[in-house]
């Protein structure tokens, strides 16, 4: 049984970036979200140490400084007009959630607080400078439940826990709607509509080690990469330098910011010799590859020798406890280490795809070297490239993102979906996607989905985590191929209707596999490091050859095809990244 | 007090962190499938976990390597995101900030209680989260917006700091026994959610909230049984924020 709704526009997955879009689409269009999560499950809420924006409350600061340092930080991938416009956006959109009742923490005249962060600094790099707006560790938290308040003000059209697993275009690559698997009851739904939101997240799932939840893992790249739109910079994924060890549940850099430091097993604050002006505030790529140094000369921690510590007992417990309660009490319940009194064994954890459906400023995706716009089809937040992250998103701006791009998204998929006609459905819009379900369905014997995962974590973590080379990545790439192969005859045991997680999970585990082969594709082309792109073969950054976009197209037989396009510039000319 | 160095030294025959182990975990749950039967039983599996493993790790490898029907419901994985409330042991908690090592060698695993069974340990979360809607959990102010932010010193933001943290997994909520035997009450976490409004200087709605929670469903069903503050995930103060919403509807006499 199939049903099929109408809408003037729709919004896949309800995070921060989804919400916000809804949060604007709803009051002009007729909206539906579609989320796999209840809305307030989503990741975002993970998120802990601030959202960065020039108030300028504790000191003085401006939106300028604030695009250097995302350029910078960024390793000049990013695309500088899209930065300078989240930075300067980023003041209203912290008005706006402040005033919708997000409680930030206050300063003593009672406006919001604003504290250091990694690579956010003065005067293009003179000093760390107080931009990051939080409330407490649960900054991330507090957005998403602000953002699902404002949507249960506005009655927003939630359809939870339904799946979205299909694309729908019409003939001329028009977007016409989605096709989503309902959890409860194993029903397929198609949704028509004349705007199509994508915001789904991230894909972290590919690694062992990752601060991510279950729930990423690249459905909307994925999907969208099927029905024929590549994805940008997927060689770009961020390792955080301090995740817990051997869980990955991350330890903010407000620790950092705050004034922790890192360690390695004899107690050296390393990152004095890596980054002298700033040290352990310097940007997650360098303190993470500052670690894989220190781990290489053997002086990790741990019993394998891979870990570093983080250290906050030097902190004033009353800083502790107010402004870092989260995050202290995870090393408590996992690790059953004391924070106050002793260092926090930590690895670099997977935690943030800077690549992703390519978009311009609108949240509109376009479409290979010449950025041919797809009509009707938007991305926003961490699934979405603009770039403003380039090849290194900074502490905080992934929050800034799906406020200022989220809101975008939602403001032009809005005007579209008030001019456009409703495109006609493809001829049987759901049968694709009750093929690939019924083929997973109808299997009685195969291979163990769950043998896949993991082979395709522990392999990704060891072969294409902080430190690549073109022997590791081919290596991956061919362990990917056979990895492919086995999940075409991946069989379950679950063959009921009523919230089938084996099959949920199958499926992302097909999505998860899409995108490992187009990040590990990406990488293997990519003879430089930038950012979180690092090649121990070509270990310098190489702008002559190598400052584009990469693009990973889908050929029709499943192997891959890159190509790429201009970064666009403004007034920042690329220089040695040093801190 | 020590350096991190000097701990780092002194730490050598106890070195810092976790040390890989391995432990037999027996993992006894509540099942529940309608396309199966209309009755719940009991299935129980013995795995090998590392002692640190969070029991939401343990539920997988019986998922993928026993039954592949088992369900539950997870995301983060950490205690932030609210997904995997489950009465492990006799009381709720989030199974994700649960080690194998402080429930073992043997955990029950049952639904939370007082909300309709859809399969296993999932339940329909509608009836809750609808009880919180009812609560109007959005601020609400009319006198105006300022062109930056609305000012709210440290003292004033700290009163509500506490409530602020709910992650609506309903644990408070599923084990009140006033929920469980009333479906009319709102229960805990919705009161929490008013809780958060109605002390947030910026707000001007809590005489709004205050009169449907003094209403027969509200607060003044609340037994003071300290179940939901014991169950919290968050560490919230639940039963005091209920007494605080009590002892504010008296004073302002609904």
């Amino acid at each position: 049984m199939t049903t099929t709704h109408t809408y003037d526009a729709l919004v896949v997955g309800a995070g921060g970036a989804g919400m916000r879009a809804a949060i604007e689409l709803s009051d002009r269009v007729r909206t539906a979200v579609i989320s796999k999560l209840y809305p307030t499950r989503s990741h975002t809420g993970a998120a802990q140490g601030g959202v960065c924006a020039a108030l300028g409350n504790t000191e003085e600061d401006h939106p300028e400084w604030h695009a250097f340092d995302t350029i910078k930080g960024g390793d000049y991938l990013v695309d500088q007009p899209a930065a300078m416009l989240m930075t300067e956006e980023a003041i209203e959109s912290i008005y706006q959630l402040e005033r919708w009742g997000l409680p930030f923490n206050r300063t003593p005249d009672g406006r919001i607080d604003q504290r250091r962060f990694g690579g956010h600094t003065a005067n293009h790099g003179e000093r760390p400078v107080r931009r990051a707006c939080y409330a407490a560790d649960r900054t991330g938290h507090m957005i998403l439940q602000t953002l699902y308040q404002q949507c249960v003000k506005r009655n927003v059209r939630f359809f939870n826990e339904f799946y979205c697993l299909d694309l729908l275009r019409g003939d001329d690559g028009t977007t016409a709607g989605i096709v989503a698997y309902e959890l409860a009851t194993g029903e397929l739904h198609v949704f028509r509509a004349k705007s199509v939101v994508f915001a789904t997240g991230g894909y972290g799932r590919m690694f062992r080690v990752t601060s991510n939840a279950h729930a990423l893992t690249g459905d909307g790249p994925a999907v969208v990469w099927r029905r024929g739109i590549p994805l940008e910079d997927m060689e770009m994924f961020q390792f955080h330098p301090t995740g817990l060890a051997r869980l990955g549940v991350l330890l903010s850099e407000a620790a950092r910011g705050e004034g922790g430091i890192v360690l390695n097993k004899d107690g050296e604050r390393f990152m004095e010799r890596y980054a002298p002006t700033i040290k352990d505030l310097a940007p997650r790529d360098m303190v993470s590859r500052a670690i894989y140094q220190e781990i290489k000369e053997g002086r990790g921690a741990g019993p394998n020798g891979d870990w570093a510590y983080l250290d906050i007992s030097h902190l004033d417990p009353k800083v502790i406890e107010e402004k870092l309660p989260d995050i202290t009490e995870f090393a408590r319940i996992y690790l059953k280490v004391e924070p106050t009194k002793e260092p926090v064994p930590i690895q670099p954890t997977a935690h943030y795809a800077m690549g992703g459906i390519p978009t311009d400023t609108d949240g509109r995706v376009v479409v290979g070297p010449d950025e041919e716009v797809v009509a009707g089809l938007y991305a926003a937040g961490e699934c979405a490239c603009v770039s403003v992250h380039g090849a290194n998103r900074l502490g905080t701006n992934s929050l800034l993102d799906l406020v200022v791009f989220g809101r975008r998204a939602g403001d032009h998929a809005a005007a579209h979906a008030k001019e456009a006609a409703l495109p006609p459905l493809p001829d049987k819009p759901e049968q694709h996607t009750l093929e690939m379900l019924n083929g997973v369905l109808e299997r009685t014997t195969g291979d163990n989905a769950a043998d896949i995962r993991k082979e395709l974590q522990d392999s990704m973590f060891d072969l294409a985590f902080v430190v690549r080379s073109e022997g590791s990545l081919g290596k991956m790439d061919s362990i990917l191929d056979g990895l492919r192969e086995r999940y075409a005859r991946v069989a379950i045991t679950d063959k009921g209707s009523i919230y089938n997680t084996d099959l949920m999970e199958t499926i992302e585990l097909g999505y998860l596999l899409d995108c490992a082969h187009t990040l590990v594709a990406s990488a293997l082309a990519r003879t430089e490091s930038r950012g979180g792109h690092y090649r121990e073969d070509h270990p310098l950054r190489d702008d002559a050859n190598w400052l584009k976009h990469s693009l990973a197209h889908r050929n029709d037989d499943g192997s891959i095809r890159l190509d790429y396009k201009p970064v666009k510039m403004g007034p920042y000319i690329p220089m040695e990244r040093k801190y | 007090m020590a350096t991190a160095a000097e701990v780092l030294n002194a730490s050598d025959d106890r070195r810092i962190g976790p040390k890989p182990g391995a432990m037999p975990l027996t993992v006894r749950v509540r099942r529940f499938n309608p396309e199966v039967s209309q009755d719940s039983w009991w299935d129980e599996w013995t795995v090998t976990v590392d002692p640190l493993d969070r029991l939401v790790g343990g539920l997988p490898a019986i998922k993928w390597h026993h039954d592949g029907t088992l369900s539950f419901r997870r995301s983060c994985a950490h205690g932030i995101c609210g997904s995997d409330a489950m009465l492990i042991n006799g009381r709720n908690q989030l199974a994700c900030k649960v080690l194998a090592e402080d429930v073992g060698p043997k955990v029950t695993i049952e639904p939370i209680r007082g909300l309709p069974v859809l399969k296993d340990l999932i339940v329909d979360m509608d009836p809750f989260m609808d009880d919180v809607k009812a609560m109007l959990p959005y601020l609400i102010n009319d006198s105006g917006e300022p062109d930056k932010e609305r000012r709210q010193s440290p003292e004033q933001r700290h009163r509500y700091d506490d409530t602020t943290k709910c992650i609506l997994c309903a644990c408070c909520t599923t084990s009140c026994p006033v929920f469980w035997g009333d479906g009319g009450y709102v229960g805990p976490a919705a009161i929490v959610n008013a809780h958060r409004f109605i002390f947030d200087s910026r707000d001007e709605a809590g005489r709004e909230r205050m009169k449907i929670l003094s209403e027969k469903t509200g607060v003044f069903r609340c037994r003071t049984t300290f179940n939901c503050t014991d169950a919290c995930p968050r560490g919230i103060e639940v039963t005091k924020a209920i007494q605080e919403v009590k002892r504010a509807i008296l004073f302002e006499r609904f």
